[in-house]
């Protein structure tokens, strides 16, 4: 079977063969309620002792029908169910949604919006990737990190509940710009997290970096070339550890991203040790990013003048961000009316986990825990 | 929000898809209008407004907003046309994005020049549009990315119902899993992909439910019954 799949090409995963099988091998299903698939995967693994010949992932298990939905609410309607797709990057899912429909809408935010927005969204970056950092070692065996990287992205959430009054589905952002004000010790709070942040990364390093069981439990494990990566379609850190340096905040700046300075950390060998020192670097950019502009936000409206009730022209629109697991985009269809035609959203997490096959051919089985985890799926977003 | 004229009359709150559907059970028309709130249903200016939305291909939409589609051209545009001839058909400037409508049946050696020739590394996403109205009632639209140019394009192919589109996973491996969505929610079917499966919806789901004439009430009641042991809707 697996010569089939050669035959056809890497990555074209044609679902598990479980007719006959080699002396040795077993068909093992993971999934869809272990821990390590973060949500309710379920994965098809083919193994011939403990390597894995073949697998295939089963989605759809939180399939909520988003994009239909979306064909029956409003244009602000809409908004708050984003957030629930990658529930726990919900402000960049929502800064997508808001800045597609402002593109199709002819509208821009005002200056001092649009760099909160960046806050936030640099904020829910590193919030994200603390969440991943922990359970991403949490899967492999080290179960300290959970512990530091819980309390520091509980700092942000107290940051998000302060602005918004949510912590995780925050609906932060209105089309347009900002509902909210930023409340008054704002930008003393934002700073002084984000100076004791360095330091905690530093010490998440100390525990991992250079921790020889890290490092043998990821270094050469899941490794993804480059080439494939583009052929997959795969986004986001997992793409720059293969040493593509690409980012849609430098290659196609949204937001007010274009005013910072910011580096992009990319590695080369692509496995998932590098896509772990990728997502570190990337959290110590995103710290500079939110330091320089919280040191000015500019004065002004928070809001555009769009209307009350939107109706954007017919037409259509793509709008994409570099959310905090790879390209995050709106494709948004308007007939002229209150609601949109059509809203698909392109999901980083999907096409991402696209690459498992790829990536866990020839892998042991414990390895397979290190895979999901190095690719940081949210299901929400996968299965929408 | 910009100005538009016209926008004293009365909205066109009816959606083309709405009444168009042929075969639509009795009383779908009812439910389709969800957030009731926000409509005023007038059937006269319904009836009108249901006009410009429908977009005859060939025709831009007749609406006169400012960033109207436009007509465009380019150097890319005139290799391709050379080069592909009739099955390159319109191509449009939308909000400063370039949409070329091609040729359903020659969508893959399309493909495979925008991504060796013109360097379009990428694709970030395959999907579909309803259109119920059209004879030729799917948009098939691949989003494509150019890493060494830092640009998009996008492929879009009108298709009837049972057409088959060929599929792009020859030259992107990466269409394989958005494809199967496209066939799984709008029941599109690629020729040459290697695993046409549902993949969203369980296996024995009937029906597509991205299509327009697919009510958001209904679902595929008997498979509910059946695997979850409850009455549909609760």
């Amino acid at each position: 079977m697996s010569a089939g799949n050669e035959a056809a090409g890497f990555g074209t995963a044609r679902g598990v063969d479980t007719t006959v099988l080699g002396e040795n091998e077993i068909i093992l299903n993971m999934g869809p309620q272990h821990p390590s698939t973060h949500g309710v995967l379920r994965i098809k693994l083919r193994l011939d002792g403990e390597r894995v010949v073949d697998s295939e992932c089963i989605i759809g298990y939180l399939h909520r029908g988003v994009e239909k939905i979306a064909e029956h609410r409003s244009y602000p309607q809409f908004a708050p169910y984003v957030d629930r797709m990658d529930y726990v990057a919900a402000v960049s899912n929502g800064l997508g949604y808001c800045e597609a429909v402002e593109k199709l809408l002819g509208a821009e935010a005002p200056p001092r919006a649009r760099v909160v927005r960046t806050i936030l969204a640099e904020l829910q970056r590193i919030a994200s990737h603390l969440l991943w950092l922990g359970t991403h070692a949490l899967d492999i065996g080290a179960l300290t990190p959970i512990f530091y990287s819980m309390r520091e992205r509980e700092e942000i959430l107290k940051i998000f509940e302060k602005y918004c009054g949510a912590r995780l589905t925050t609906h932060a952002f209105r089309i347009g710009g900002l509902q909210y004000e930023t409340y008054d010790t704002f930008e003393y709070d934002v700073k002084r997290f984000c100076e004791a942040l360095a330091a905690r990364i530093d010490e998440y390093e100390t525990l991992l970096t250079e921790n020889r069981i890290w490092v043998g439990r990821t270094k050469g494990v899941g490794v993804l070339s480059a080439d494939d990566a583009i052929a997959l379609g795969v986004t986001g850190p997992v793409l720059r550890a293969s040493g593509v340096q690409w980012d849609l905040r430098k290659a196609q700046p949204y937001a007010a991203y274009e005013q910072y300075q910011f580096e992009v950390p990319t590695r080369e060998n692509g496995d998932a040790y590098d896509r772990y020192l990728v997502r570190i670097a990337e959290m110590r950019q995103s710290r500079l990013i939110v330091l320089q502009a919280v040191e000015q936000i500019p004065e002004g409206p928070i809001m555009a003048r769009i209307g009350k009730v939107l109706k954007p022209p017919p037409g259509e629109v793509y709008h994409s961000i570099e959310g905090p697991k790879g390209e995050l985009g709106y494709y948004i269809v308007s007939d002229g009316t209150i609601q949109p035609y059509r809203v698909r959203v392109r999901p980083p997490s999907f096409f991402n986990l696209q690459a498992f096959h790829r990536m866990a051919r020839g892998a042991m089985v414990a390895d397979v825990v290190a895979i999901i985890g190095s690719i940081d799926i949210v299901l929400g977003e996968v299965d929408r | 929000m910009v100005k538009r004229g016209g926008n004293d009359e009365d909205p066109p709150e009816k959606r083309p898809g709405d009444e168009s559907v042929p075969d639509a059970s009795s009383g779908a028309s009812n439910v389709l209008q969800f957030p009731t709130s926000l409509k005023k249903v007038e059937p006269e200016a319904a009836a009108e407004a249901a006009k410009p939305a429908r977009r005859v291909p060939g025709s831009a939409p007749a609406r006169e907003a400012p960033p109207a589609p436009a007509p465009f051209d380019n150097e890319l545009v005139q290799r391709l046309r050379a080069r592909f001839g009739d099955a390159i058909g319109e191509v449009t400037i939308d909000r400063k994005q370039v949409i070329v409508i091609v040729d359903a049946s020659h969508v893959r050696e399309i493909a495979l020049a925008c991504r060796d020739d013109e360097k379009f590394e990428m694709l970030v996403d395959v999907t579909a549009v309803d259109w119920p109205r059209r004879e030729r009632r799917f948009d098939i639209v691949w989003n494509l990315y150019s890493l060494t140019k830092n640009e998009r394009l996008r492929l879009k192919a009108h298709v009837t119902v049972g057409a088959t589109v060929p599929s792009v996973t020859s030259v992107w491996v990466g269409a394989n899993w958005p494809e199967r969505e496209c066939f799984d929610l709008f029941g599109i079917v690629f020729e040459g992909h290697p695993d046409l499966r549902r993949i969203l919806l369980p296996e024995e789901w009937q029906g597509h439910p991205l299509r327009k004439d697919y009510d958001i009430l209904k679902q595929d009641t008997e498979w509910v019954r059946e695997h979850l042991g409850i009455e549909s809707g609760q």
